[in-house]
């Protein structure tokens, strides 16, 4: 079943720890004030210009097959092919935390004011991430991260761990979410630039565990499977 | 404390709001605008970049110290220009065709103006000709490409056969930057350099410069 989602600005806030570590400050950093004021001005910045929303349509493991071909450019060998053999549901998704936050960054940029909109570009990729964290929450039926039996979903998108980005051709042409706003161009790349698509997978957590050892893993600067693979492990 | 040193660690300490004003100051004690520039904002700048090379500082620090070196630079550009004095080297940068983001490549440009380089900064979605004709247009010894998706690279190549058609290659090079973008990639390609990052992009375009492209 297709459905389309909204939440508001602040639903989506991400946290602040993670949009540091966006910008390249630890978490154990003892942060100036100067930069916590900043990562003030611009979470009230994109409470301000988000408008996140979403559209979700359940797909059936055959039908995924296809459009996860794409247009078979996928590197020889992925893990979401591992993962897929054991997802009990599928979801495709497209979300987009909307195009006012991204023109509010280049008008920071333009009005010499680089660090701020570097901090809010940040803070909507963070939240763009955070919309597949609660379309997979409502996609799981509960509110935490698990589920009964151990189920678990999670988010995964074209562009990475091998699955190519011209996959969104497929993606899109199946979802169609034009009626969140949310277009590719020519070179698969979303707009508004601060947008997320994939596939929900929900499944035993063990599915979702994967070694980084891929060919195309060393390339990856992303390492997000290590913390993922960290919180399966921990919960 | 002499003013340019208190220019050059306004920046240092991040007191963006005060640069300005003291670049109008040392004006007004008839300081040279080469020696505010050099000895005042690029210092600073300089010190900058080196302490976020060490991680003693992050990104946020530097940006905020480049806000106010493009303030202080607005204000001695003119009479730079008036002087005709040359900057460190003239730079033309985008994101190629086909690829939106900037963010990336917004920092590279902050970076290089603090470095003292003149940015000709065309933007995103710019196709391999623009880069090219710009650089001869403005004289600029590299052009600098940032793509953010495995998409958009082969345009970086374009680029980089578009200057060799054009019979550029040795006056203009070509460094390249972006998330999926590697050194093995700038060799495959023939493009003269590879920026990990903003930093990393900035020394890789002085070593460009220093060697006579």
């Amino acid at each position: 079943m297709r459905q389309r989602l909204a939440w508001t600005a602040a639903e989506s806030l991400p946290g602040r720890l993670e949009v540091l570590r966006l910008q390249g400050v630890p978490a154990e950093a003892d942060l100036p004030p100067r930069i916590g004021a900043l990562l003030e001005a611009a979470l009230a910045a994109y409470l301000e210009t988000a408008e996140p929303r979403a559209v979700i349509g359940g797909i059936s493991r055959e039908e995924f097959r296809g459009i996860y071909h794409g247009e078979g450019r996928n590197a020889p060998e992925t893990p979401l092919e591992t993962v897929l053999a054991g997802a009990e549901r599928l979801a495709l998704f497209v979300a987009t935390v909307g195009n006012a936050v991204t023109t509010r960054i280049r008008d920071l940029f333009g009005r010499n004011e680089p660090a701020l909109g570097a901090m809010l570009d940040s803070v909507a990729s963070a939240a763009a991430d955070r919309l597949a964290v609660l379309l997979s929450a409502r996609f799981l039926g509960t509110e935490g991260g698990a589920g009964a039996n151990g189920t678990r979903v999670l988010a995964y998108s074209p562009g990475y761990c091998g699955w190519h980005v011209s996959g969104q051709l497929a993606l899109f042409a199946a979802l169609d979410p034009g009626e969140i706003g949310v277009t590719l161009n020519s070179s698969c790349l979303m707009e508004p630039l601060k947008s997320v698509s994939g596939v929900l997978v929900a499944g035993p957590a063990g599915i979702h565990r994967f070694a980084p050892a891929y060919p195309f893993c060393p390339e990856c600067r992303d390492q997000s499977c290590r913390a993922r693979n960290a919180a399966l492990t921990t919960s | 404390m002499d003013i340019l040193k208190e220019i050059a660690a306004s920046l240092e300490r991040g007191e963006d709001d005060r640069v300005a004003g003291l670049v109008r100051q040392a004006l007004e004690e008839r300081c040279a605008p080469l020696d505010i520039l050099h000895r005042g904002l690029i210092a600073g700048m300089d010190v900058v970049g080196e302490q976020f090379r060490k991680r003693e500082i992050f990104l946020p620090d530097v940006l905020i110290a480049a806000r106010g070196m493009n303030a202080g630079l607005d204000l001695l550009k003119p009479l730079l220009a008036q002087e005709g004095v040359p900057s460190a080297g003239r730079i033309v940068l985008g994101s190629v065709h086909g690829d939106l983001h900037d963010i990336g490549k917004n920092l590279v440009a902050i970076m290089l103006k603090g470095a003292g380089f003149d940015v000709l900064d065309l933007g995103a979605d710019v196709p391999a000709q623009r880069f090219v004709d710009a650089a001869q247009e403005h004289g600029a010894t590299v052009i600098g490409l940032s793509a953010l998706l495995t998409t958009t690279m082969p345009v970086m190549k374009e680029v980089v056969d578009l200057v060799r058609a054009r019979g550029l290659t040795g006056r203009v090079k070509v460094i390249v930057g972006g998330a999926p973008v590697s050194e093995a990639w700038a060799r495959e390609i023939g493009a003269d350099a590879h920026g990990y990052d903003a930093a990393n992009a900035v020394e890789r375009v002085r070593a460009l410069v220093a060697a006579g492209a």
